[in-house]
């Protein structure tokens, strides 16, 4: 039995259809975009097919797409041109959740002068718009909140964040790459200045993603060279991945409404059947707005590097918040954000699905992951009266 | 990902020695549930010939929290109190093949239980923390466990400290003081200070102000998401405002008393920092 796959907020895998369209140009089809010749001229047809789906993906204009290499890039990329195209203003605002691409970004900007206010969110994960509504002045230049969270997967309440900065020339971006082919994303509903998604999240490879760019938003580039993408980001167009983010979109778009009631139902089962059979277990996040494909859930008495190395051993694959796998000593700063106690968080366990999960490898974790907890809560010198933890 | 040996993993699916001992002659508890660590420790001793006749452990970490343990009850079976005594953190290490450098805490983990559980035999109370002598607060490390930890194991970085005793892994703000602690175990010079300018006109000692709330104060609490405005200058009184992170932090204090102090350092003696309402 092969792995069974469940961080899909990490990574995806390449869908098959993905990998087939691009092919060919790690191949045979090597040339240039830019070249006068055929040979590589007429790739550059190919980019502009991809930049339509895309496109079509989030409902926006061909045009309002700039292919960039990562999630990173675009996130840093928005926030940047956003402070540059409004120099007199010093302010930004951000959430304490932000993936680090926006929050050591935004610790960047603040090293060099500017103020930033990070928003703090409830014990559910929620961001209280109010509060946004306090912190926003006359010298804010961008607001920048994630779409979705990549740790709990909860939705953020973009629409109304949108109310707020309605006609105050305050820019807004979004940090959509966890949401983007997950729920349905409209550009032109929920009027975003600047989004960011990418590709090896939605089944396309790593190395490639986008920023939609809203039409008559200022811009400036981040990476300064070449006339490519109009001159709003300059390199030689990564032609292979652009086309497979190109066809991955389309994947996502055609089968959106069916795989979110899919996921939902597998993750559902899966959340519940695990509150059921284990004493002292949490979900972190809010369950009424989350991503169809997520769970965080908490552990109490074990720690989440344990669980996952014993999940390893049946080749089942998942991340933790807990300090032993952030890489340094401090926990999840999502979860601490919100609240969730030390204990909790230690033990915290996400679950992140794709369409490629079946039904048949949610029943495996479900059988095994109740005897994991039984059994490392049976080393911990903590709720040793707890520890029932029979699978039905 | 951690490069585990195989040694760890073996260790830590199918660890030795779990569980307690009913009317264990000894046990010694270390670390917290809070910290992300903790162990405990249980000891039968003959009473006759001194020696561990059995050693059970519960532990609450990762997976080499649980093979530190685990060797370290295998380590200790058989061996008399005063011969358990010389099992250090680095024969548990050693023991396992090794374990990636921020494990090692781990293994001082366990020789700090066996510490606990062989005071407990001798019915000794372990040291107590003394006023003014613990280092890191956030994972509760005394200036004694660095000591000894930077002794036993060589360290020379504060970084191999983290590694070691997590001390300076949580908010990192005690880094100076173990910084200071092992220039004094090993005898190494302070790096320069600047010379205290002497007398200041009011504008030199603004610009003085200014210069070091933007070089050395503010870095340090972007770090952590926080920062802090510089409100107002009035004499020898500095009004700032705490912002991101630092707006409603429990710490607030600590950290207007830290920016106090360092300002006395380098400017004046008599500088009273306020956070402005």
């Amino acid at each position: 039995m092969s792995a069974i796959y469940l961080d899909n907020n990490a990574t995806t895998r390449i869908a098959p259809e993905v990998l087939e369209e691009m092919m060919p140009y790690l191949s045979d089809m090597y040339g240039n975009p830019s070249s006068m010749h055929t040979f590589g001229g007429q790739l550059h047809r190919r980019i502009e097919e991809a930049r339509a789906k895309v496109a079509s993906l989030i409902n926006a204009e061909p045009e309002e797409i700039i292919f960039t290499s990562c999630g990173t890039e675009s996130d840093n990329t928005a926030i940047m041109s956003a402070v540059e195209s409004l120099p007199r203003k010093k302010h930004v605002i951000t959430t304490r959740v932000e993936h680090p691409a926006v929050l050591n970004f935004c610790q960047h900007l603040a090293r060099k002068g500017y103020r930033v206010t990070y928003l703090p969110v409830n014990n559910q994960g929620q961001l209280d718009t109010n509060v946004l509504l306090k912190e926003i002045d006359e010298d804010t230049a961008v607001v920048s909140i994630m779409f979705a969270n990549n740790e709990t997967g909860v939705i953020f309440p973009v629409k109304e964040i949108l109310e707020i900065l309605k006609e105050r020339g305050i820019l807004f971006h979004t940090d959509a790459v966890q949401a983007v082919g997950k729920i349905p994303i409209d550009v032109k509903n929920l009027p975003v200045d600047m989004l960011t998604l990418s590709g090896h999240k939605i089944h396309a490879p790593k190395g490639v993603g986008a920023l939609y760019v809203r039409k008559g938003t200022r811009f400036n580039p981040y990476i300064i060279g070449g006339h490519q993408e109009k001159g709003r980001r300059a390199g030689t167009e990564n032609v292979a991945s652009i086309i497979a983010l190109g066809r991955a979109s389309e994947l996502a778009a055609r089968n959106l409404s069916e795989e979110i009631k899919y996921l939902s139902a597998l993750r559902d089962r899966l959340e519940d059947t695990l509150l059921k059979c284990c004493p002292d277990v949490r979900v972190n996040g809010d369950r009424n707005s989350r991503l169809p494909n997520t769970t965080n859930i908490s552990f109490e008495y074990v720690e989440g590097e344990a669980i996952l190395l014993r999940l390893n051993e049946y080749e089942i694959c998942a991340s933790s918040g807990s300090a032993c796998t952030s890489g340094s000593l401090e926990p999840s700063h999502v979860l601490r954000a919100m609240g969730v106690p030390y204990t909790a968080v230690h033990g915290s366990i996400r679950f992140s699905l794709s369409r490629y999960n079946t039904e048949a490898e949610i029943d495996r974790v479900i059988e095994v992951m109740p005897l994991i907890i039984r059994e490392l809560r049976l080393l911990s010198p903590y709720g040793r009266e707890k520890i029932v933890c029979p699978p039905e | 990902m951690w490069e585990y040996t195989d040694k760890v993993k073996d260790f830590f699916l199918h660890p030795k020695n779990v569980g307690e001992i009913e009317n264990a002659d000894a046990v010694g508890e270390v670390g917290s549930i809070i910290c992300g660590d903790a162990l405990k420790l249980f000891l039968k001793v003959d009473k006759e010939t001194g020696k561990i006749i059995d050693a059970k452990f519960q532990t609450f970490g990762c997976a080499s929290a649980i093979a530190s343990s685990s060797v370290l009850t295998e380590l200790i079976k058989g061996k008399t109190i005063d011969e358990a005594l010389k099992v250090t953190n680095k024969d548990i290490a050693e023991f396992l093949g090794g374990l990636p450098d921020e494990k090692m805490h781990c293994s001082v983990m366990g020789r700090e239980a066996l510490e606990a559980a062989i005071a407990n035999y001798k019915g000794e109370a372990l040291p107590a923390h003394e006023e003014g002598k613990l280092v890191c607060k956030c994972f509760d490390v005394t200036e004694e466990k660095i000591r000894k930890v930077a002794i036993e194991n060589h360290l020379t970085t504060v970084d191999d400290i983290t590694n070691f005793t997590k001390a300076g892994g949580g908010c990192g703000e005690c880094k100076p003081d173990i910084e200071a602690i092992l220039r004094n175990i090993w005898s190494l010079k302070p790096p320069e200070k600047p010379p205290k300018p002497k007398k200041l006109t009011n504008l030199h000692k603004i610009a003085l102000i200014q210069e070091i709330i933007e070089n050395e104060i503010r870095p340090g609490l972007q770090a952590d998401n926080g920062d802090v405005e510089l409100i107002d200058i009035d004499g020898n009184k500095v009004m700032v405002a705490l912002r991101g992170m630092c707006t409603g932090c429990v710490m607030a204090d600590v950290t207007i008393k830290g920016m106090q102090n360092k300002l006395r350092e380098l400017v004046s003696e008599d500088i009273v920092v306020e956070a402005y309402q």
